[in-house]
């Protein structure tokens, strides 16, 4: 029943987002207050019937249900209840309802927190998102049951990839789309733009909380994804440019340059065009990520087993939501009139350098991912784009973006002077300068990893001089706590997203330094890396919930002291017949120390040990990039929309 | 359009900036075309994609070989003892002059199981199959063959797979199809199968005979 | 129609069916004892792609194949090779696919321009909009409407000062 009742909910939430379209459009067209008033509600019905749905797959999966296929092809009784409640999402059609229901989200939030919005503006942006939902609902319940039974039922299910049981796993994915689908509001609110005819301020104003809290959401979600690869796949590297991780970073460039964009929009009314794109653009690239995942047309270790139905399915929705925006903006964008002028050397101007930069990196990631693809079709030649390629490509595009990032907060609107502002600057490019120096002494003359501490001490020195400038910490000390309270949100925002770039380029940084050792060991033996010793004290049996496994353990001393003791292993999954490896890390902030075993031979164990200087900082980066966001989210003018449009809608009969 | 609800973003009093003059209107209208135009141009590349997805053009696993249109590596592999057949050398290949096919086969591989009655129905129509058996232990080789039939005239063996490093060979089974000249001119990764046979092998055996 | 995806399928079982692969750590007897011969070994291997494991360098692999190959490049580097010699060797068997950074070729030229096309053609783009602004500046109306003015007003004074 449970499972029907799952299938129905999805139905009706069909039926409900298609009203909700529906209405929103034709209400908004016709100025129709009541129809346009049926909007939220409407959207608030998809949510829920969206939840019962998921409520519903997910209780399948926690009782094991067996007579669901999806269950069957994805679970097993002995999982852990974590793993059989977050392995919902760790399929094909069950990423899909998780994918709706985050969609659905974002339409209640809209509809909860847009109440202030203009309300023809609220309806059409609900009536889009309704349209996508439709759409995505229909592929789901078209293409990708995950209520589909299976009868007589098999004794028990088929297991989930061990890779994937993982608490750092479990929580990717919704981090993930809540910033995929994060995008599909700002492109929601560029669609009511178009038709609107009209982008100002305050429309500027309203897309720029979405478009903040879809890019900490997918910075939170990529940093988790690359902290997995790093401890679960066990040889010590973040970040591999596959197709599918690139998916990933591609809506999080444009969308980075969508909510720089935005401010301009907001203070200046200029660059209105260019945001609107840009807003079409970063829900167009996470279209184009699920596509590239779920249809097959890659070659990846993360994509989705699929049939080439699917994908011509979800490659007409994208076609109809990407060419539909596309030529609604071909069509109308040219009506948008920009108004601000202003000069190249002007805080707009910053902006506008921090736009061309990123969308440059954008486009390599795209052409680079994409290459090979269209290299296969066209012209019939395999060839492959990997690290090297990208690595190579991107950086001479990411020094001047770093080098421009720490001054371009500083500058002023409209029109500035260079040189007052490095003067500020004086201090920051002497702490990077001697950044540079100093890890060049002691890395032995390393020249990047030495670039990238120069440009994070930078970038975090640069942040803390704009605030300090800002709060007069230097000149009027006495006033700086007061100013500090003072200073907007936004502002402390952006120096702690910035600084936390430069945190993560430290990170990036230490692990260029990254030291590495394979040997094999008997108990007893002793082996040194960096100035730590690692001494075998034995392997042995251990028993798991849905696994056995062979556990080392490694005393970790220097100097003669002991760190920490180090515990590695390789479980081997009967369930699925596959063996993985735990690395055991342990981390002072400063360092990881990281071992993982490999076979046993010869009375003694292969094992493989990492000395990672600064790697935790490179997700700590992130999470402070995404704690930026949250600071900026949070401030005052993010909301005062509201009085904004009470006032308007004191004159208005609705 | 908007007249009916004055609030929002309607207001401004109609005062919206006068349309200035474009200079190069056709230039800004291609300009902002240019993303439908790319966007309907990956579109269709993908669509294209799907399509041979289905109907094999496009495959983004598959490798080519590089050794097409090149003469066999050099290489000289040990016989497989107690199979009767003696062993396989790049001399072997050189100019047989007939084509001649070589196949990659290990006794764990399942798909390897899978083609074999296709290599047996080639070696009895006549067409000269030698065998390379790879990462195997020969005992487990000669029982493979044993039960499911020999259908090799020439048997190397390959125990550390240094040799189908010089083919190219990235799994098994393989099958490479050499000319008279002993040029490599076609090869299959993945177990032969009738369709296969019919629709790429035969055509070629018949066009280098 | 499907007649390539069977064996393609198929193929996939292949691949599962190696030899019984360990879980990817590495055998410490692969490695050269010359610390500088091995890190050179290891920059090939980064730039060599794991033709069975799809996305992977061969030295992050235990694929048996990139096992094979990791140690054919360090009997050639051990044997003084060049890079380049190395990489020639692997890709005269293995073809482009095998190469992660692609040649630069007639085919690959687009791809290795993307940075200048995009950084060029942005900047253009960014000229021919001030152009453009400076032409309808001259004809435009005040930059706000009172209305809007009145608003952001409203909207500052419940809000920030500095920004």
């Amino acid at each position: 029943m449970i499972p029907e009742l799952g299938h129905f909910a999805l139905a009706l939430a069909l039926a409900l987002s298609a009203a909700q379209a529906v209405f929103g459009l034709w209400g908004a067209q016709r100025g129709e207050a009541r129809l346009m008033a049926a909007a939220p509600p409407l959207a608030a019905g998809v949510l829920l019937a969206v939840a019962v749905s998921l409520g519903c797959l997910m209780w399948s999966f926690a009782v094991n249900d067996t007579t669901v296929m999806n269950v069957v092809q994805n679970s097993h009784s002995a999982k852990p209840m974590l793993y059989k409640l977050t392995g919902t999402w760790g399929n094909h059609e069950g990423s899909l309802v998780l994918w709706v229901f985050i969609l659905a989200l974002c339409g209640g939030a809209v509809a909860l927190f847009g109440r202030d919005l203009p309300s023809r503006l609220q309806a059409r942006v609900l009536a889009v998102l309704g349209l996508v939902t439709v759409g995505f609902l229909a592929f789901t319940l078209g293409t990708s049951n995950p209520f589909e039974r299976v009868w007589p039922p098999p004794l028990d299910g088929q297991g989930l990839n061990p890779i994937l049981q993982d608490p750092g796993l479990a929580f990717h994915p919704p981090l993930l789309y809540l910033g995929y689908v994060g995008y599909a509001v700002t492109y929601a609110f560029a669609i009511a733009a178009l038709i609107e005819g009209r982008v100002d301020a305050a429309w500027g104003r309203w897309v720029r909380p979405w478009a903040l809290a879809a890019w900490a959401f997918l910075t939170l979600g990529i940093a988790l994804g690359s902290w997995w690869a790093y401890y679960e796949l066990g040889w010590g590297g973040y970040w591999f440019w596959d197709p599918v991780e690139n998916a990933s970073l591609l809506p999080w460039l444009a969308g980075a340059a969508l909510l720089h964009s935005a401010i301009v929009v907001e203070k200046r009314e200029a660059l209105k065009t260019w945001t609107v794109f840009l807003a079409l653009l970063a829900f167009g690239l996470s279209l184009l990520g699920t596509f590239l995942v779920r249809s097959g047309v890659l070659n990846s270790v993360h994509a989705f087993a699929n049939d080439p139905d699917r994908g011509v399915f979800i490659l007409l929705l994208m076609m109809a939501y990407v060419g539909g925006g596309f030529a609604l903006f071909a069509w109308r964008a040219a009506a948008m009139a920009p108004t601000g002028v202003f000069a190249p050397l002007s805080r707009e101007g910053g902006l506008v350098l921090n736009n061309l930069l990123l969308c440059s990196i954008a486009a390599v990631v795209l052409v680079g991912t994409l290459y090979p693809m269209f290299a296969d079709l066209l012209l019939g030649q395999k060839i492959s784009v990997g690290p090297p390629f990208f690595n190579m490509a991107t950086f001479p595009l990411v020094v001047p973006l770093l080098a421009a990032m720490g001054v371009g907060p500083m500058l002023p609107w409209k029109r500035a002077r260079l040189w007052p502002v490095l003067q500020r600057l004086w201090w920051a490019a002497l702490g990077g300068m001697a950044a540079l120096l100093l890890a060049l002494a002691l890395s032995g003359w390393r020249v990047l990893p030495a670039l990238g501490f120069a440009a994070g001490a930078w970038l975090i020195l640069a942040a803390a001089t704009d605030i300090a400038d800002r709060i007069a910490l230097f000149s009027r000390p006495r006033a700086a706590w007061a100013r500090a309270r003072g200073l907007p949100r936004a502002a402390w925002g952006a120096a702690v997203a910035h600084a936390g770039v430069g945190v993560t380029i430290l990170g990036l940084a230490g692990m260029g330094l990254a030291q590495e050792k394979l040997t094999l060991m008997r108990p007893g033996d002793a082996a040194t890396l960096a100035g730590y010793t690692y001494r075998l004290e034995g392997v042995e049996d251990v028993t798991g919930p849905n696994w056995t496994a062979r556990r080392a353990t490694l005393t970790v001393t220097r100097d003669g002291r002991e760190v920490t003791v180090l515990r590695p292993e390789r479980r081997n999954f009967p369930v699925g017949r596959m063996v993985t490896t735990e690395a055991s890390i342990h981390t002072n902030w400063l360092v990881d120390l990281y071992a993982v075993l490999g076979e046993e031979r010869d009375g003694g164990a292969v094992v493989r040990l990492h000395h990672n200087p600064l790697a935790p900082w490179i997700w700590l980066g992130a999470a402070i990039m995404a704690l930026g966001g949250g600071i900026s989210l949070s401030d005052r003018r993010m909301r005062v929309s509201a009085p904004a449009a009470k006032l308007a809608r004191g004159q208005a009969p609705a | 359009m908007s007249a009916r609800l004055p609030e929002g973003m309607e207001r401004g009093g109609g005062t919206a900036p006068p349309e200035a003059p474009p200079r190069n209107p056709w230039r800004r209208r291609a300009l902002l075309l240019a993303p439908l135009g790319l966007a309907a141009a990956a579109g269709l590349g993908f669509l294209g994609m799907l399509r041979g997805l289905r109907t094999g053009d496009y495959d983004p696993r598959g490798v080519p070989s590089a050794l097409i249109g090149r003469p066999v590596p050099d290489f000289v592999l040990p016989p497989l003892e107690g199979s009767g057949r003696p062993g396989l050398a790049a001399a072997d290949l050189r100019a047989p002059g007939r084509p001649v096919l070589v196949n990659f086969f290990a006794s764990w591989c399942l798909p390897c199981v899978v083609e074999h009655p296709m290599l047996m129905r080639l070696s009895r129509q006549g067409v000269p199959v030698h065998g390379v058996s790879y990462k195997d232990r020969p005992a487990d080789s000669l029982a493979f063959l044993r039960r499911h039939g020999n259908p090799y005239d020439r048997l190397g063996v390959d125990e550390p797979g240094r040799v189908a490093i010089e083919w190219g060979l990235y799994g098994v089974p393989e099958t490479y199809l050499l000319d008279r000249e002993g040029i490599i001119r076609w090869r299959w990764a993945g177990p032969l199968t009738e369709e296969v046979l019919r629709h790429d092998l035969e055509p070629l055996l018949r066009r280098h005979a | 129609m499907i007649r390539r995806l069977v064996p393609a399928l198929a193929l996939g079982a292949a691949l599962l069916a190696a030899p019984p692969a360990p879980a990817a750590v590495g055998d410490p007897a692969e490695r050269l004892r010359d610390p500088a011969l091995e890190a050179r070994a290891q920059a090939i291997g980064r730039e060599l792609r794991c033709l069975v494991c799809q996305n992977q360098s061969i030295e992050d692999s235990d694929a048996p194949l990139a096992r094979d190959l990791r140690r054919i490049v360090r009997e050639q580097v051990a044997a003084g090779q060049s890079n380049a010699e190395v990489m020639r060797f692997v890709h005269d068997r293995y073809g482009d696919f095998v190469l992660l950074r692609p040649r630069l070729t007639a085919a690959t030229a687009l791809l290795w321009a993307t940075p200048a096309l995009a950084l060029g053609g942005g900047a253009l783009l960014i000229l021919a909009m001030r152009r453009r602004q400076a032409a309808e500046a001259a004809l435009a109306a005040p930059e706000l409407s009172e209305a809007e003015r009145a608003r952001l007003r409203a909207a500052e004074r419940d809000g920030e000062r500095a920004a």
